[in-house]
């Protein structure tokens, strides 16, 4: 199962469509990883919104992700969690840390557009408004 | 009349005066005597003073579909018609503001009002009466009892709703800005109260696309352990949906019970009181409120 990466300006936008195994979420960051560089972006958007299950698996391969757009010089919001699965990745400690979230893709591009004007401003140390 | 008899198992038979062709001679009787007997019970119902909240006209209708529900039960000897319909006369008639003593009393005002006819009609008779009345008053009792146990079940079910209802009232999640929200929670917070309020809270994040959300907890009396949990884990699950949590409203004791629970501090945000935290949330939003004096040049 390949997720489609679209490109939208200076941004990336992966859109999960379905339940993804161990391996497709390997591929998935090993292909925006390597996306990332070629188009230069500055930003990538991981829309979980068809997600209604989220595992420690994918919890801690997205937060490497993260880490490693992070260090290619672009940022990364994840898009989309369903509160069913809130819920559950709170119950369960798996919280995402050091990883953006935000509501949609509306909210998804604001932030990134955010982040892009102001580089150099450390994130809010009581959130991410 | 304070004689034992035995009840017979009612069983199809053909010998005459079984159990099956007197039931069947009771059926018509009752049948044939609908309108007198109708009109018989209505008058009992008016004198006994029940069923006040409904006229006369509307009492006599609700009559005649009880009788012959009553009456097809009777034949049949099974109870789910009668069952659907007393649930469904007691959805209609509660909302009027029948009582339970109300439904079981004209129940057992139309079975003294059958009994009674068939006294009257088998008299002659005593070996025979004793036999009509074997077959009519278990069925009659079983009656009885479906219509009372389908009305308080109805009784029950209004009653669940309502509690929901109430629930979920209590915990209004509320917009009073673009992007803000505030969740004022007023009462004891158990585990399933606290699991719905996040429920509601995160939808009503979603449908308001709020950023920044204000718990205040001035109205919660007590915290335990597992409540702080569930208000750091409404916290988790709120900062995944992109919004913010201040938290206002903790009591000196409440606030002495979380540092000593030795709950996770640093997630959570807090201001003292509700003013301060919607004036807190508003900053962060980029609102800034100016008393009309300090505006510049307004009419």
């Amino acid at each position: 199962m390949e997720v489609p990466i679209l490109k939208q300006g200076a941004y990336l936008i992966a859109s999960i469509q379905s339940a993804l195994e161990d391996d497709d979420l390997v591929r998935l960051r090993d292909a925006l990883t390597a996306q990332v560089g070629r188009a230069r972006s500055r930003g990538v958007i991981v829309d979980v919104t068809a997600l209604d299950v989220m595992d420690s698996f994918a919890t801690r391969t997205l937060s490497e992700l993260a880490s490693i757009i992070r260090l290619r010089g672009a940022e990364m919001v994840i898009v989309g969690i369903q509160p069913e699965v809130a819920v559950a990745l709170a119950r369960l400690g798996l919280n995402l840390e050091g990883v953006a979230t935000v509501l949609d893709l509306e909210e998804g591009i604001a932030y990134l557009n955010y982040k892009a004007h102001a580089p150099g401003r450390e994130k809010n140390p009581r959130g991410q408004i | 009349m304070a004689q034992l008899r035995t009840r017979e198992n009612l069983r199809p038979g053909s010998e005459p005066g079984s159990p099956q062709q007197l039931l069947s001679a009771l059926v018509d009787h009752l049948r044939q005597n609908r309108t007198p007997l109708c009109e018989e019970w209505v008058q009992r119902i008016t004198e006994a003073r029940v069923l006040t909240a409904m006229t006369r006209e509307e009492v006599f209708a609700e009559a005649i579909a009880v009788y012959n529900n009553y009456v097809d039960a009777l034949e049949s000897g099974t109870m789910e018609t009668l069952q659907a319909y007393a649930r469904n006369l007691s959805e209609r008639i509660i909302p009027r503001g029948v009582e339970t003593n109300e439904v079981i009393g004209i129940v057992l005002l139309l079975r003294d009002v059958l009994a009674r006819s068939l006294f009257a009609k088998y008299q002659a008779d005593f070996t025979v009466l004793n036999r009509i009345l074997d077959a009519y008053e278990p069925a009659a009792n079983r009656i009885a009892n479906t219509v009372a146990v389908g009305f308080v079940q109805e009784k029950e079910r209004v009653i669940r709703e309502q509690q929901e209802a109430i629930r979920v009232l209590s915990t209004p999640v509320l917009q009073v800005r673009e992007r803000l929200l505030i969740l004022p929670i007023i009462g004891v917070i158990d585990s399933q109260r606290a699991r719905q309020l996040t429920e509601q809270l995160l939808r009503g994040i979603r449908s308001n696309r709020a950023k920044v959300v204000v718990i205040d907890i001035t109205g919660v009396p007590v915290m335990d352990a597992t409540v702080a949990n569930h208000l750091v884990q409404t916290v988790e699950a709120t900062r995944l949906l992109g919004a913010m949590v201040i938290i206002t409203g903790l009591s000196p004791e409440i606030a002495q019970t979380l540092v000593t629970l030795g709950v996770d501090l640093s997630k959570m945000n807090t201001v003292g009181d509700l003013q301060g935290g919607i004036e807190e949330a508003e900053r962060l939003l980029g609102y800034k409120v100016l008393p009309v004096s300090e505006l510049p040049h307004t009419e």
